[in-house]
């Protein structure tokens, strides 16, 4: 394989089998789904040579169907960035402007999928992480309702938001994808009982889609807006019915998200500590002071900022205001979505504000980095499902129309996603 | 507003490092992302935190363990099937 | 200042090892004593990244049997939450518990006070967390100190209880451990014999000043041991004008004294929140179901009433599940006299020998063919006692007892009645006149050196009772 785009951390494949839906289809997967006896290091030095002994529940069920393991994706440092710069192993390009990002955290799985390394990828998605490059590399990311793919085996970043997502270049290999991991497993308890059977049809008409306000405010480049809308305006002709919606508590999404995560986050990541995984402490040293510089030696910066964070919105005294404000803001924000989503079937927008930036422009400035989200993290709080499908370019660079369904209804955005592609 | 020696004193209780050269510069961003979660502060909860997930269980019955192999497999220098960790006082 | 001027205040946060097949978050086998290191783990118990944590229903089930039987509360929702701690022990720097949503709130236990009164002590709260791995400090000052980690304990069902801290000293915090465990034992969710299975916290005040905790306490000797060492040195420095600073010290187990632990882990902020990964439980309407077998207060009065036997022996009989259980297969043979030799002469010969009752307890048709001996005056209780000896002797040594009946015949124990020591007791009175002039006078207890002379040269096979009698007919009483 021509790894030109930095997307892949191994290359190691194992074949698959020829019975199943996916018999000798090859699957290349996110480095934070554990695969057994795989090197999987979530783009990390602290798990560089790190082989699990067991693979993630979608790894197994990926096996169940004869899909070849097709190598570990690039992403950010464990799920942290929405451009795979992050990566402590060199960031990946974008196939369609190698001096562009091709978007995070999954931006590997993207780029292999772009650049015609791969035809299918699973990504993972906490705040957009699978549709974010979807939308910028010009391919096809869904990200499932919260609990409709077990979390067994992904290495856990920020568990009340995270999901495994299917990513391809086309709707009904993303759905068929799909309908391999979806289901329930007993290892996970966020799992719920919802397989999905894969049938997409391309069915739009008479359909209800909201259009929210909030996304197409003024953080919106006005070259991806006008993309987006042109295609709404073709949902429309396909016989859509488009309404305007509001989802006024959508500005607290981005700071309850923020806090959630770091603190998820802070804790998640404290068993890196050197001793059953990870790299060898200095045995001379006692413990804590062995423990820390294991740490700042594997963790990046932006890792270490975000522990830094969920540390001290956890910490006595700052517990209420922060975590349970976020929890209560995550409240409102998904009785806000559901409350659109029951006049409408489904709401639309952009994926993203911008389009792919140029290497290193986003890296300056943590903040910065964090707005770029503000249209893919609202889902990841509401819990429900979203999809991105490419729908032209703005500035000579992909866009993404984003279409977000009611709980567990994937079936209907995908559906409409399909009707979509077909006819541009 | 939080200063240099409040990150230090957070880093502390993280148990992770921060170099000085960093440390200035983590201070700031920390600061502005703070500043930024105070959006928060805006709003009055109004309704009790609901719990969705209830009672999902597993019934008390024994599968079966990995390998000491397996177990060991990722450690530094095991030693008769333990796991070597530096030393707690 | 005198001793009677401080008051003692002591609470207690008892953790006990659920008795459940697997473990709390996961499948492992949760018998993992008599196995190598790291045998029993999988990616949820060794905390490896991507594992979840499922929760077993048993455990819940248990603690729930525990709090009903202490008279808890259950609060309609418990909630799971994660205290985050970086120790090796603690594969995921967090630890499993519950915070402010336990699965039980207030509650009761009673026990005797130091005057043998009955006295409630209250109960805070209730709940269950699991149990981190097990640490081993290898090394010395040449090669370096080092740890080794045995995860097979990680992850075992623990259950909490903690008291108000209304105890009023060491004693009074021993019975409440030991009235804990045979409750938990009686509820079947609890097996005290296994090595580590129980651990106590204590915290102590003298009023009026601050209060120590003292961790990990592993015995129930630990924790008397513990807390009369604690209560010396406050009150010690108490008097000569010292403030006891608040603060956690640990039990040195082998000196019996407490030591002040390192203030890195006093200070923690456990940031505790609650645990994304697993559901809340709504389990108050389990309750209604749970049945609860005879516990040991009920068990008490109902061997007072049934059998007839005194509170104390009812208590020391009940205070123990194996040992109820025993006396009441010996029973039969006499409530009396069976709660007096298992109460107060096997207990002592066993802790004696260090010997478990459950050695004795199969060979329960033995032992009463013994005390059948002794209330049908075929032996004295004297010999009876050495009988139990020999027997208990080789019980341990060989596991296959000799007959009492076998035994005495052996060493010639056999009772002989009166007339036929008539002889020495005359002879025995003529070579000492002195004490018969001395009990004519007036002086108690002047026969006593008859009476065992007699004894002695009937090698116990006379009965001392018999032989005052005698003696009494002898003088022309």
């Amino acid at each position: 394989m021509n790894d030109i785009y930095n997307a892949y951390l191994n290359t190691d494949e194992i074949p698959g089998s020829k019975t199943g839906s996916l018999a000798g289809v090859r699957v290349s997967i996110k480095d934070n789904i554990s695969t057994k006896d795989i090197e999987t290091t979530c783009a990390s030095k602290i798990l560089k040579g790190y082989i699990p002994p067991y693979d993630a529940h979608v790894v197994t069920l990926l096996k169940a169907q004869g899909a070849v393991i097709a190598g570990k994706t690039n992403m950010d440092e464990f799920g942290m960035g929405s451009t795979t710069e992050n990566s402590a192993f060199g960031p990946t390009l974008n196939p369609r402007d190698v001096t562009r990002a091709p978007g995070g955290s999954s931006g590997g799985s993207a780029a292999a999928i772009a650049g015609g390394l791969v035809s299918m990828a699973l990504g993972s998605d906490t705040g957009g992480s699978v549709r974010c490059p979807a939308a910028w590399c010009g391919i096809v990311g869904l990200k499932p309702s919260y609990g409709r793919v077990s979390r067994f085996g992904l290495i856990a970043y920020a568990n009340s938001f995270e999901q495994i997502g299917p990513m391809a270049a086309n709707v009904r290999d993303a759905a068929k994808l799909f309908s391999v991991i979806a289901g329930h497993d007993p290892k996970d308890s966020t799992s719920v009982n919802k397989p999905c059977d894969g049938n997409v049809v391309p069915e739009i008409s008479g359909k209800t889609i909201g259009i929210p306000k909030e996304y197409f405010g003024e953080g919106v480049d006005a070259g991806v807006a006008a993309q987006v809308r042109k295609a709404i305006g073709k949902l429309e002709e396909l016989g859509a019915k488009i309404v305007d919606v509001s989802l006024p508590s959508m500005k607290y999404a981005l700071p309850a998200y923020y806090v959630t995560c770091t603190c998820e986050a802070s804790s998640n990541l404290g068993r890196f500590d050197g001793v059953r995984f990870g790299p060898e402490p200095e045995m001379n040293l006692p413990w804590h002071d062995a423990y820390t510089k294991v740490r700042e030696a594997g963790f990046g910066g932006e890792v270490r900022r975000r522990i830094l964070l969920g540390t001290f919105a956890l910490s006595a005294g700052y517990y209420g205001k922060y975590y349970v404000k976020a929890q209560h803001a995550k409240q409102l924000i998904a009785k806000d979505f559901a409350a659109a989503l029951q006049t409408c079937d489904m709401l639309a927008g952009p994926t993203m504000p911008n389009i792919a930036p140029k290497i290193g422009e986003l890296t300056a400035d943590p903040l910065q980095m964090y707005l770029a989200d503000i249209l893919t993290v609202p889902v990841n709080i509401a819990g429900i499902p979203a999809i991105s499908v490419p729908c032209g370019t703005a500035h000579g660079m992909p866009v993404g129309l984003q279409l977000m369904g009611r709980m567990f209804g994937e079936e209907t955005i995908l559906n409409a996603a399909l009707a979509f592609e077909e006819a541009v | 507003m939080v200063k240099e020696n409040d990150v230090l004193h957070i880093a502390e209780l993280a148990d992770i490092g921060i170099s000085s050269p960093e440390l200035g510069r983590f201070t700031e961003q920390f600061n502005a992302i703070l500043e930024y979660f105070d959006i928060l502060d805006t709003f009055e909860a109004s309704e009790p935190l609901m719990r969705p997930l209830v009672n999902v269980f597993r019934e008390d019955e024994v599968t079966p363990s990995i390998s000491q192999d397996d177990a060991l497999r990722n450690s530094h220098n095991p030693e008769d099937g333990y796991v070597r960790a530096p030393k707690v006082i | 200042m005198a001793d009677e001027e401080f008051i003692v205040v002591i609470g207690l946060e008892v953790h006990c090892q659920l008795d459940t097949a697997s473990k709390l978050f996961c499948g492992c086998s949760a018998d993992f004593r008599a196995d190598a290191p790291n045998t029993h783990v999988c990616p949820v118990c060794l905390g490896l990244p991507g594992a979840m944590p499922v929760l077993n229903k048993k455990a819940i089930e248990y603690a729930l049997k525990v709090a009903k039987a202490l008279n808890c509360r259950i609060p309609e929702e418990g909630e799971f939450c994660r205290k985050n701690y970086f120790y090796p022990d603690l594969v995921k720097a967090y630890q499993i518990t519950m915070g402010d949503n336990p699965l039980a709130l207030g509650g009761y236990i009673e026990i005797e006070d130091d005057a043998g009164n009955p006295k409630v002590v209250n109960l805070t709260r209730i709940h269950v967390e699991e149990d981190p791995g097990r640490l081993v400090h290898m090394g010395n000052k040449e090669r370096g100190h080092y740890t080794l980690v045995d995860y097979n304990r990680s992850g075992i069902p623990l259950i909490e209880m903690v008291t108000e801290p209304e105890l009023s000293s060491p004693k009074e915090a021993r019975r409440l451990l030991n009235k804990l465990r045979a409750t938990l034992e009686y509820l079947d969710v609890f097996d005290p014999e296994k090595e580590g299975s129980i651990r106590v916290d204590a915290n102590i005040s003298i009023k009026g000043h601050e209060r120590v905790e003292i961790k990990n306490i592993s015995s129930y000797k630990g924790v008397e041991k513990a807390l009369t060492f604690e209560i010396t040195r406050q009150k010690n420095l108490i008097r000569r004008g010292g403030t006891i600073s608040r603060e956690t010290r640990h039990f040195q187990e082998g000196k019996g004294t407490t030591t002040s632990a390192r203030s890195k882990e006093v200070a923690n902020d456990y940031r505790y929140f609650p645990e994304p990964d697993l559901p809340v439980i709504r389990v108050s309407d389990w309750v209604e179901k749970i049945a609860l077998p005879e516990l040991p207060d009920a068990r008490r009065d109902r061997f007072m009433s049934q059998y007839g036997i005194a509170v104390n022996h009812a208590r020391t009989l009940t205070g123990d599940l194996h040992l109820a259980e025993f006396y009441e297969l010996v029973a039969p043979v006499g409530a009396q006299i069976a709660a007096s030799w298992v109460a107060d002469i096997l207990i002592g010969e066993l802790n004696y020998r260090d010997m478990p009752l459950s050695k004795v307890t199969s060979h329960a048709d033995q032992f009463k063919e013994l005390i059948i001996l002794v209330r049908d005056q075929k032996i004295t209780d004297k010999a009876g006692v050495e009988v139990l000896r020999v027997w208990l002797d080789s019980l341990q040594t060989e596991g296959a007892p000799e007959s009492p009946a076998g035994i005495v015949a052996r060493l010639g124990l056999t009772r002989e009645s009166g007339e036929s020591f008539r002889g020495i007791v005359e002879k025995i009175l003529a070579e000492n006149p002195q004490p018969a002039a001395d009990h004519k006078a007036g002086k108690k207890g002047a026969l006593n050196f008859i009476v065992g002379q007699v004894m002695k040269e009937t090698k116990g096979k006379s009965d001392p009772r018999e032989i005052h009698a005698m003696i009494a007919e002898i003088l022309g009483e």
